[in-house]
């Protein structure tokens, strides 16, 4: 078993909804009648929390649906996830946040909608953050876009502070990544596509990060991807700012070489980058400089990628595999559960609901890790309604093997049981 | 060119160039005929695919694949329909029921023939060939642009190397709006392939973002280029490049890349002075150094006819003669 106390070799009893009992390393007894999990070569810990989904529920069910998407999750080892509000409509209201929570109801894992910081992502102005917070809402972002307007993103940190919730910023400074749509470099010049620079998502980072310390309001930074952005997270924090970031499993697998071949289904945005972007990125995440792995789960129906790079819609499919990846970077289980649980539990406001310790009383959302179990991915095969991940014909190495959500095995031995 | 699809002179090599300027010198011989047609693909279809607009391109290749008596198929994109909502991939699917041999795709994004190439060959595999995609290549604009050096340095000049050997040692400058051309792309690929040396003159914001790994020198003053030029290539300048805040006018422009009169005084007796068309007369290039005995412009729209025969006759062609 492992959470954040620590590893240690022990059996887990379930009853009801919450955790009953946890061997101190010898066997527990079986109780009659008790469902047996296996968890043997596995490890047993907190369900992963992605802060970080496209669920496209309501308006984009051709896409994907709070089903669909939650049982990706369930099957990826989450019992928890973020929706993102750009939505049609988007979620700038307690109605469409309580839409969302109505159809998450009987889903195979928990859904916190996020709330938009603009109203109708527009850029323009608040969204009714209180509203939306007083049913449930705690992360608010206009993700897809970044807030371009440096005043109104200052007032977003500013009013947030005081409901208790956290602005996320997606960072790319539009008049720069303008038409792009791979990173731009020696390659995009070569391809003759356009190019979205890195530095489009840095100075947006860096002027967050400025608003982030002039306002003291807690700021989290979505799906970073460059080096430079990461040590000006890592400079802000030392100087005191509030500030939690993210990134994505294939910007932490993928490099911008994949899009030679112009298969839009690398087309994502911020895009994927240099071999050098990569490696720092793993680093960081290594280090402690990142806070957690989020997907950007981005559902996309075939007609949205069967078209030429450029039209294509960004953004790749992750809930199933994002453990896989993460796994396969080679840093201690302990850091990737930090990372994929506890961490972005504790930014969502979902802790110790979610990613807490495994102790007697706790809630029963845990999930079963096989670090080990090799696996090729096949977009066909996944439970989300899109197909377009990145990672066809691939294999991975390490897959949630069961996933309970509030006590219910919702997945055993990689099946979702509804 | 060993594959079935041209998508670009990349993958062509100093071989391939020189193949197909080997096989253009024939089809430029038929194009004298009193009547200019052989019946080398008789019952292929050809399908001019064209998503964004060309005439000249588009008649090019149409004139050449009747010439070689194919079947032409045309399709706009403002016939299309894509405007309906129909995926790209299903739009060329439907086509290719209909039975198609080669499809000639223009798209204003790059890499779309590559993609197309990839569809068509889960429905039988007809041939692409890439009639120009987005800011990436125009192969088959610079095999023209190759021929036409070698030709006309040949007729004018006599005991030059033939073929594609007669571009060993030139130097060529491209000026202009490197950063968005697809035509820019394809000619230093093949003139450096063939042994030029080539010389981009633009403003900065008018080069790609990155030059690593291009075989060329940059110069931001055309007038120390022009001197030691063979053949100076103008790109023509789109009026969108203001707005797009790349320049400040076309005005200034002129000014500082413009061949105008005067700077074409500094070009060599031997200099040629090419474009790929339609040019803006005035802005890149002056009207009387269009019109210029050192202008080449219109023999490449000839020779672009005989290149594009050569292209559908080597991908289609296999077993044929060019035939009487």
């Amino acid at each position: 078993m492992v959470d954040a106390t620590g590893t240690r070799r022990a059996d887990v009893l379930v009853k009801g909804d919450v955790v009953a009992e946890v061997s101190a390393g010898g066997p527990l007894a079986r109780p009659a009648g008790a469902v047996v999990l296996d968890a043997e070569g596995a490890f047993v810990a907190p369900g992963l929390v992605d802060l970080h989904a496209h669920l496209r529920e309501p308006g984009g069910e051709e896409a994907e649906t709070i089903e669909t998407g939650t049982r990706a999750a369930a099957l990826g080892g989450y019992t928890a996830v973020v929706a993102m509000p750009n939505t049609s409509p988007a979620a700038s209201s307690a109605a469409v946040v309580r839409q969302v929570l109505h159809l998450a109801r009987g889903a195979l894992c928990e859904v916190q909608p996020a709330g938009t910081v603009t109203e109708g992502r527009a850029g323009r102005t608040l969204a009714n953050m209180a509203e939306m917070a007083a049913e449930g809402a705690r992360i608010f972002t206009d993700d897809g876009n970044g807030v371009q307007d440096a005043a109104l993103m200052r007032r977003a940190l500013e009013y947030a502070s005081a409901l208790g919730v956290v602005v996320a910023d997606h960072c790319e400074e539009a008049s720069l990544a303008a038409n792009g749509c791979m990173n731009e470099g020696a390659l995009s010049s070569l391809l003759g596509l356009p190019g979205r620079p890195a530095v489009s998502e840095e100075v947006m980072v860096l002027r967050d990060l400025a608003l982030a310390r002039l306002t003291g309001a807690r700021l989290h930074l979505l799906h970073l991807s460059t080096a430079a952005s990461v040590a000006a997270v890592v400079a802000a924090r030392a100087a005191g700012a509030r500030v939690t970031a993210e990134v994505t499993p294939h910007h932490l697998a993928l490099e911008d070489e994949l899009v030679k071949g112009y298969d839009p289904v690398f087309k994502v945005n911020p895009p994927l980058r240099a071999a050098s972007d990569r490696r720092a990125l793993v680093a960081a995440l290594a280090d402690g400089a990142l806070d957690a792995v989020a997907t950007d789960h981005a559902p996309h129906p075939p007609e949205a990628k069967q078209v030429s790079f450029c039209d294509a819609a960004p953004g790749m499919l992750g809930l199933e595999t994002a453990f896989g990846v993460v796994a396969g970077l080679g840093l201690p289980l302990q850091r990737v559960l930090a990372v994929m649980s506890w961490q972005p539990a504790a930014i969502a406001g979902l802790a110790p609901a979610h990613g807490g310790p495994v102790v007697p009383g706790a809630p029963a959302n845990l999930c079963v890790l096989d670090p080990g179990r090799r696996w090729v991915v096949r977009g066909a095969a996944l439970a989300s309604r899109s197909r377009n991940t990145p990672y066809e014909g691939r294999e991975l190495v390490g897959r949630a093997r069961h996933t309970l959500f509030r006590g219910e095995p919702v997945v055993v031995a990689e099946e979702a049981q509804r | 060119m060993t594959g079935r699809h041209l998508l670009g002179i990349a993958e062509l090599g100093a071989e391939g160039i020189a193949e197909m300027l080997r096989l253009a010198d024939t089809f430029v011989e038929v194009g004298r005929r009193p009547i200019p047609r052989v019946p080398a693909l008789r019952g292929k279809t050809v399908v001019s695919a064209f998503f964004e607009d060309s005439t000249r391109t588009r008649l090019s290749f149409e004139t050449a694949a009747k010439r070689l008596s194919a079947d032409v198929m045309t399709f706009t994109s403002s016939s299309s329909s894509l405007n309906k909502g129909e995926s790209l991939r299903d739009t060329v699917r439907n086509i290719a029921a209909m039975g198609a041999d080669a499809f000639v795709v223009r798209h204003s994004c790059a890499g779309t023939p590559l993609q197309v190439a990839r569809w068509l060959a889960e429905e039988g595999g007809a041939s692409v060939v890439n009639a120009g995609d987005g800011a990436h290549e125009h192969p088959t604009q610079a095999l023209l642009d190759c021929y036409t050096v070698s030709r006309e340095r040949r007729a004018r000049f006599g005991a030059v190397p033939e073929g594609a050997r007669a571009l060993e040692g030139l130097h060529i400058a491209i000026v202009g709006d490197i950063r968005h051309s697809r035509v820019a792309r394809s000619d230093v690929l093949a003139f450096s392939a063939l042994g030029a040396t080539v010389t981009l003159v633009a403003p900065p914001t008018l080069l790609p973002p990155s030059l690593e790994g291009w075989p060329v020198a940059v110069s931001h003053d055309i007038e120390s280029v022009l001197p030691k030029c063979d053949v100076a290539y103008l790109l023509r300048l789109q009026n969108e490049r203001m707005s797009e805040q790349f320049l400040p006018s076309v005005h200034e422009y002129t000014a500082t890349y413009g061949l105008t009169a005067s700077r074409a005084r500094l070009l060599g007796p031997q200099a040629l002075v090419m474009h790929p068309g339609p040019v803006r007369r005035g802005v890149e290039l002056a009207a009387e150094v269009a019109d210029s005995p050192s202008s080449v412009i219109t023999t490449q729209v000839a020779n672009g006819v005989a290149v594009r025969m050569a292209v559908l006759f080597h991908l289609l062609g296999q077993g044929a003669q060019v035939g009487a």
